[in-house]
């Protein structure tokens, strides 16, 4: 049995932040991971789904030795990503999503031949993995263009092919679709994808990929650990995670104008596991999660006292998204809105 | 260590020299058209010494047949090297980290960092060759510079040239270990030090003009022994004008800028090696500070 390809065990980060001139002895402490065990087998596309500031970020940098943890160990491909570093770095590659990397004077192909070559790929096989990831994701005529000269969402797609074109075994993508429109993103899910499909009969590669986006991680990802304020909640297939679900009822509501009324109150009936509401011009979408359906009766008449229409009622099935409000009580937007940022 | 590690460190420690010396290249060659680089390239070495002649020529009412003169010249000229040198290696730690954010992922590359630090410095060698070249062209043609390349001690020169470029890179590597953990500012460290090391290592004035309790200090810096090889090489005689280290022969000089080197080149791995960690521990490596 192939050995797994990342482990972590009681992983913890602290960072130490210093305060303002006047306050400068006064530090504070900001724990951005802990008691983080995870297993991850070899072959495995991985996801990491949690809000700005949840800890991905400080994950993928321990495990890419870029960043010494506080307490615990983790290895990749079976070493220890601090004691054994060395060992560890031939075998992987990183891509982070939402930045514009690169060295501007070289062309796209100038900049991902010198990253190659940092690997020990030979030169003829770099051109040629260089000129088939290029044309995969949709660059290729760019090729001989200063990097420069490349829009940010273009130098992303250059920096996701680096990321590729090492065919390391075990690859990092922290956030690879952040800032990405709408026909890019699909483009490097896609890429993303055929990677998955081609590892299938090479089981060596294992990817790790942290999102925000709950459709990208229920779309692409084996398993899925859903992470916020530095901890783990839960790790399953996607499908077992909203599977918890599957015996609540959910529902989608549009309203007129919420007059006042808050999630909060629609929570505390009975039977009400969460709800979330979003205001927009005009009304409030609410997500409801019920233990049973005869819930919605006591929600109903919660409506009708403070005057809210209900503009349209809908039943479906659970999704990633209601999984996170089922485990942190909020939705992952309203964390981001009013969450201290742990995200380093 | 295993035969086969030490064959996979050799191997990564000259394939990162030898991009990173490409790369570093590329940036400094690159940033202009080749004929404003060639301009650039010239203008500015021939501008600095120009200004040093002037205040030299104003100072003495043009006594230019003073032996001072060429050590004052040749020191300046090779001078030069220490600043592009130190600032080629530690600059680039600035430079990939804040500007091309690439830091990051030539930390999680499979390479050796002081190598690739070393390798980034190469450019600032040849750049600084390029104008030591210029300047003593210049001097001999235009500035009353008397050098006879039949009287040099060539085998002295490119000696002592080379053992100086390691020691000074090694320097480099200090700076570039501070600016790891240095956020902010940490462009002027080159800056900074070569201005200090400019005063006590006897580059324009010998160390006798010093007072004697700042004298030790250029005594202990390699840079003043390294500096009167290079003027002793190419011309003998000034060195014997001046008695600070006139006592000292070519190879006692030699001697002594291998051993304060060596001493050097391993406190800076050391330095290099304690800054890089602290730098993993503080998550310190990808950090910008936008300034």
């Amino acid at each position: 049995m192939p050995p797994l390809a990342i482990e972590t065990e009681a992983l913890g980060r602290i960072y130490k932040i210093r305060g303002s001139k006047k306050e400068k002895k006064i530090r504070k402490e900001l724990v951005a991971l802990a008691d983080v065990n995870l297993q991850i087998e070899t072959g495995e596309l991985f996801g990491l789904l949690g809000p700005n500031g949840a800890g991905k970020t400080t994950l993928i940098k321990i495990l890419t030795t870029l960043l010494a943890p506080t307490t615990g160990w983790a290895r990749v491909a079976g070493h220890d990503v601090v004691d054994a570093a060395a060992k560890v770095r031939p075998l992987i590659n990183m891509v982070s999503g939402g930045e514009s990397s690169g060295y501007g004077l070289l062309t796209v192909r100038e900049n991902l031949w010198m990253f190659s070559q940092f690997y020990g790929v030979p030169s003829k096989e770099a051109y040629r993995r260089i000129d088939e990831l290029l044309k995969r994701v949709g660059i290729f005529d760019r090729r001989h263009t200063k990097s420069a000269d490349l829009s940010t969402g273009l130098r992303q797609k250059m920096n996701i092919v680096r990321g590729f074109m090492t065919d390391p075994d075990v690859l990092f993508l922290d956030e690879p679709t952040l800032g990405l429109d709408v026909g890019a993103s699909r483009e490097v899910r896609a890429l993303i994808r055929e990677w998955v499909d081609d590892r299938r009969s090479d089981v060596r590669r294992t990817l790790l990929l942290t999102t925000h986006y709950m459709v990208e991680a229920d779309e692409l990802c084996d398993r899925v650990a859903i992470i916020n304020q530095g901890r783990v909640l839960a790790c399953d297939t996607p499908s077992a995670l909203k599977q918890h679900l599957q015996k609540d009822a959910i529902f989608e509501v549009e309203t007129s104008p919420l007059n006042g009324l808050t999630a909060q109150t629609i929570e505390d009936l009975p039977e009400v596991r969460t709800a979330t509401a979003t205001e927009h011009d005009g009304g409030a979408t609410l997500n409801l999660i019920l233990v049973e359906e005869n819930a919605l009766a006591h929600v109903i008449n919660v409506f009708t006292q403070k005057n809210v229409r209900i503009l349209k009622l809908s039943k479906r099935e659970p999704t990633l998204e209601d999984v996170f409000v089922d485990l942190v009580g909020r939705s992952m937007a309203d964390v981001e809105k009013g969450g201290e940022s742990s995200e380093q | 260590m295993d035969r086969s590690t030490a064959a996979v460190t050799r191997s990564e420690t000259w394939r990162s020299f030898r991009i990173a010396t490409w790369l570093g290249w590329q940036i400094a060659s690159n940033w202009t058209d080749p004929l404003w680089f060639a301009i650039y390239s010239i203008v500015r070495p021939v501008s600095r010494a120009a200004i040093l002649v002037v205040m030299y020529g104003v100072i003495t009412q043009g006594n230019f047949s003073d032996p001072l003169f060429p050590y004052i010249y040749l020191g300046n000229a090779f001078y030069s090297y220490v600043f592009t040198v130190m600032n080629g290696v530690s600059w680039a730690v600035i430079d990939d980290r804040e500007h091309y954010r690439t830091l990051k992922y030539m930390y999680v590359a499979p390479i050796r960092i002081p190598a690739y630090l070393l390798g980034r410095g190469v450019a600032g060698f040849l750049t600084a060759s390029l104008s030591v070249v210029i300047t003593i062209l210049a001097g001999v043609l235009f500035l009353h510079v008397s050098f006879d390349p039949l009287q040099a001690d060539w085998l002295l020169f490119f000696v002592s040239l080379a053992i100086g470029v390691v020691m000074l890179a090694m320097m480099g590597l200090v700076l570039a270990a501070l600016s790891l953990l240095v956020a902010r500012h940490s462009g002027f460290l080159a800056e900074g030090v070569s201005g200090v090391l400019f005063l006590f290592s006897g580059a324009i004035y010998p160390l006798d003009v010093l007072p004697v309790w700042l004298q030790p200090i250029g005594y202990a810096i390699p840079i003043t022994y390294w500096l009167e090889l290079m003027r002793r090489s190419l011309i003998g005689s000034v060195a014997e004008a001046f008695p600070t280290l006139a006592a000292f022969s070519n190879l006692e000089l030699l001697g002594i800028l291998v051993g304060l080197s060596v001493v050097f080149g391993v406190a800076s791995i050391y330095v290099f090696r304690a800054c890089d960690k602290r730098a993993r521990e503080r998550g310190l490596i990808d950090r910008t500070t936008n300034y």
